[in-house]
């Protein structure tokens, strides 16, 4: 129970300002990103400083208070959806980079730093921070790392798991645990780091980050390929990769898609194609115009109807400006968006784009379907009305459907958006009973109170 | 206080605007009071979220809502930047009539607001003894910025630097303009505004002088009263149709082909704001008049198509920066044409300063009521305009005017505030 003595603890621990006791507060950190139900919490506190958040973690431990932590709240798998009376444990106070190590490339940040801030923090001394979620404007490392997020140059780049290389963490007593290190190597110890990444706060509380930097890229080069068969775009991107050139991006967009976007943002697109791929290589310079010309002649001998290069840095901003867009343009459409994000081996792509227009035909919805063709990882994006009592059964069903496909070609339920809440009950579809029951013992051992954001990934 | 399933009700009407929004936080990044304060009650999800709230029934604090709610630059830079659409400033304000008509309005600003605003007549005749006796109260402070501050401590005041009200406002040294056109063929009316016309009158004659330059026809009534911002963005529909209808009186849109005003704020108001609450029997004569409102700076390079490359620049050029006011930027996608106007005068060479379009944290009201914030924001404001080493920063928006100002003078800056109009009419005069 959260009672006065208790909210007077928390306040001396951060400050009165950063502890927030009243509903109307509670209500703002009852929600994210994702469609799921809102649950009010007890109290809500925002530490400052490292001391005080594991000063914080075990005062609830001591309590036995569960703790969910919520960084910028743009998980979309209803991750940051606190316990009901639970404490919200809010990182964005912790906002530094604690250092940028020119000579040996690795950073030490806070969770609490926003993410594009970071990757221009970095490329301001002429390195690189690749992970490039569609919400880094907003969503902080902290939140990143425990979804273990991606972004449109994964293909090339990979997600962000391959740029920590050390954590250090407050435990369910609020304990410091440390792994990994600032050297290339480092074979200490248990990989708890690995541990960590994409735990979705149910196993420790981040409060140092240790990410790995590499060169800027010297030149990139982009390219828009029009379509009029949805097959001949698919077996593009399989024929680039069988060619041996890993663009930075390979990103898709079906029809429905190209034409939300032209419909909102004028940007010329050809809205009677049946899809697009927009391409990026990046590199050295003289690879990146021999690459390019190679993906240019693949798109062509592919069958694409047109192959745009970009001539300078405006056009280029214009190929993604139109990819940016598509989430803006489709949530224009309706009221409630439903951004999934099921994954599969790439070389299934075809089918799994043939298997969302099925599934949109079958249940009678509008699904656009956009994403890193590249990588495998689409986001059939449904529009609906949740008010709609009937349709959202449809649209139930129908995200049922897609995981059974995407898991019947050997894919995965998420790509890089996390279990949560959101899909904790279809893990074992991908897994086995084995795997929640093993997850289930390690969560035990580690907080066997259960108050790192219960509930999450692995379920009640 | 009324029935809270009235309240309901009332919110309800909003509920087709609310739902647009599908709590994605993106406006995190753009809302310049989340950057100071992290709180997600202080951005636009957070107000959505819990007008959401009493609507839906989940709890009953109407004055906990009202009061977060309130907390706001409305600056729209959250609804510029949303991936849904959400008609944000619309949903905001008209929350804030249905609130304010449901707990009624503080008696602070039923004073100022019914009892002086609403009153045109008396408005003027106040500020008029508040101008000649203001020298008592005040102190000139920063020459270069020409501003004040307050000789005794006073709550209202606090240590602000404000520009004086001017000697003799604009409605006495001009009451009113009935011109015919020249060769432009085109008649503009002029809104003036209460702080073009209480505060800095030589930009309304700028405005004046550039019009009658350009053969313009110029339509000025007397007796015009406040756009009504203070008053709908503080939920008092009844001084706001007041106000409104006093306007619509003295600008029958038939008189003229445009109506220019040479503040942003009034500008969004009048295009925007005006049609947005409007009830049905003048929806159609406020269309009219919304349909021809154009900001002076656009009007001038859109319409008279001022066009700066017919200037070859000079040697050793003044530098200049140039702030984004967010009624012009964000509301009106108003921001080349200040910047074409500056270029125009071949005296000055323009260099943008980081973050042009961050908000100067004004939100008028919101300056009143969280002045600690607000001159946080202002601050920041300030450091980027520092940093460009410009002596002098222009801005389309007196608000702005006011607020970069007191910001500069405090840090005591020698840099000018000036608006582009009065940069581009030097340039007619060299
Ligand atoms: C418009 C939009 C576009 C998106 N695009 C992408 C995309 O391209 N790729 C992608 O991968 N995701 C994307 N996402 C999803 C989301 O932005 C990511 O999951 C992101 O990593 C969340 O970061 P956050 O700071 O908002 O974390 P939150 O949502 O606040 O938290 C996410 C999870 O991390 C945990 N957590 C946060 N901080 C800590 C900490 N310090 N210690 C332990 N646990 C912690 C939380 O408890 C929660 O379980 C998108 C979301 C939106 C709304
Ligand atoms: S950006 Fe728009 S849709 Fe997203 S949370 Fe803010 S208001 Fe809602
Ligand atoms: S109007 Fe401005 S201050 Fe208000 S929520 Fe939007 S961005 Fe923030």
């Amino acid at each position: 129970m959260i009672n006065q003595a208790l909210i007077k603890e928390f306040q001396n621990i951060t400050g009165k300002d950063n502890v927030l006791t009243q509903k109307a507060d509670l209500l703002t950190y009852s929600y994210d990103a994702a469609v799921v139900e809102p649950v009010l919490p007890g109290l809500v506190v925002r530490p400052v400083n490292s001391e005080s958040l594991g000063r914080v973690v075990k005062l609830c431990c001591e309590n036995n208070l569960p703790l969910t932590v919520r960084g910028a709240g743009t998980n979309l798998s209803g991750g940051t959806v606190p316990i009901v009376q639970g404490v919200v444990v809010l990182t964005n106070g912790l906002n530094k980079i604690i250092e940028i190590n020119e000579q040996d490339m690795y950073a030490v940040v806070q969770p609490g730093v926003v993410t594009a801030k970071f990757a221009a923090a970095v490329e301001a001394k002429g390195l690189f921070y690749p992970p490039d979620p569609g919400s880094q404007a907003v969503s902080t490392l902290g939140g990143n790392v425990a979804e273990n997020a991606g972004g449109l140059r994964g293909l090339k780049y990979g997600v962000t798991s391959d740029y920590v290389m050390g954590i250090q963490f407050f435990d369910t007593q609020g304990e410091i645990v440390k792994s990994g290190s600032k050297t290339v190597k480092c074979a200490t110890g248990y990989n708890l780091t690995g541990l960590m990444i994409g735990s979705e706060g149910t196993l420790g509380v981040f409060d140092e980050i240790i990410l790995k930097l590499i060169p800027f890229p010297a030149h990139r080069k982009a390219m828009m390929a029009v379509f009029d068969e949805m097959s001949k775009a698919s077996e593009t991107v399989a024929a680039i990769i069988a060619s041996r050139i890993i663009p930075a991006t390979l990103e898709f967009m079906d029809n429905f898609t190209i034409r939300a976007v032209e419909d909102y943002s004028r940007a010329g697109l050809p809205t009677d194609a049946a899809a697009l791929l927009l391409i990026e290589v990046d590199g050295h310079p003289v690879q990146v115009e021999e690459d390019a010309q190679k993906v240019e002649q693949i798109c062509n001998k592919m069958g694409a109807r047109s192959v745009r290069v970009a001539k300078d840095d405006a056009e280029r901003d214009k190929v993604w400006a139109a990819r940016r867009s598509a989430l803006s343009a489709l949530a224009k459409l309706k009221p409630t968006l439903v951004l999934e994000d099921a994954t599969v081996p790439r070389s299934r792509i075809p089918e799994m784009v043939q298997a969302m227009q099925d599934i949109a035909k079958q249940y009678n919805l509008s699904i656009g379907t956009f994403g890193h063709a590249g990588d495998g990882n689409l986001h059939p994006t449904i529009l609906t009305d949740k008010r709609n009592k009937e349709e959202w059964e449809r649209v139930e069903a129908a995200i049922d459907a897609i995981f059974d496909k995407a898991l019947a070609m050997g894919g995965t339920l998420s790509g890089e958006h996390g279990t949560g809440i959101a899909k904790s009950r279809f893990l074992e579809k991908e897994t086995s009973r084995a795997t929640i029951v093993y997850s289930k013992q390690i969560k035990k051992a580690l907080d066997p109170r259960n108050i790192l954001n219960p509930g999450k990934i692995i379920g009640g | 206080m009324s029935d809270i399933k009235e309240l309901t009700k009332l919110i309800k009407s909003l509920e087709d605007q609310l739902v647009v929004c599908m709590r994605c936080g993106m406006c995190q990044s753009v809302c310049p009071l989340f950057e100071q304060t992290g709180r997600e009650a202080d951005v636009a999800r957070g107000k959505l979220a819990l007008l959401d709230g009493l609507m839906q029934e989940m709890f009953e604090d109407p004055e906990g809502v009202y009061a977060r709610l309130n907390k706001c630059l409305l600056c729209g830079s959250c609804a510029a930047n949303c991936p849904s659409g959400v008609s944000v400033l619309e949903i905001f304000m008209k929350a804030r009539v249905i609130l304010t008509g449901f707990m009624g309005l503080s008696p602070a600003k039923k004073l100022i607001l019914r009892g002086m605003l609403a009153r045109p007549d008396l408005f003027d005749t106040l500020a008029e003894w508040g101008a000649r006796f203001q020298n008592i109260f005040t102190r000139p402070v920063n020459n270069v910025v020409g501003t004040s501050c307050a000789r005794v401590v006073s709550p209202l005041i606090k240590d602000r630097h404000f520009k004086n009200l001017a000697e003799k406002p604009f409605h006495k040294i001009q009451p009113s303009l009935d011109t015919q056109p020249g060769k432009s063929g085109i008649r503009a009316g002029f809104y003036v505004g209460c702080l073009l016309d209480k505060i800095f009158p030589h930009i309304a004659q700028a405005v004046v002088d550039v019009l009658n330059y350009h053969q313009v026809g110029i339509y000025m009534p007397e007796k015009q009263a406040c756009c009504g911002i203070p008053a709908v963005s503080s939920g008092d529909m009844q001084t706001f149709n007041k106000l409104l209808f006093h306007n619509l009186e003295c600008f029958s849109p038939d008189k003229f082909d445009y109506l220019v005003t040479a503040c942003a704020t009034c500008t969004s108001t009048i295009k925007e704001v005006w049609p947005m609450m409007a009830d049905r029997e003048h929806k159609n004569l406020i269309k009219k008049i919304s349909d021809k409102t154009m900001d002076i700076n656009d009007f001038l390079v859109s319409v008279i198509k001022v066009n700066p490359e017919n200037q070859a620049p000079e040697k050793n050029r003044i530098p200049i920066t140039y702030h984004d006011p967010c009624h012009l930027k964000k509301s009106l996608k108003v921001a080349a044409q200040p910047r074409a106007l500056i270029k125009a005068n071949s005296r000055y060479e323009l260099k943008e300063m980081l973050d042009s379009d961050w908000c100067c944290g004004m939100g008028g009201s919101f300056n009143l009521q969280y002045y600690d914030i607000s001159s946080k924001i202002g601050n920041r404001k300030r450091d980027n305009i520092v940093s460009t080493g410009c002596k002098t920063v222009a801005t389309g928006c007196p608000a702005c005017m006011l607020q970069i100002s007191d910001m500069l003078s405090k840090n005591r800056d020698q840099i000018a505030v000036r608006h582009p109009i009065e940069i581009y009419l030097e340039s007619l005069k060299l």
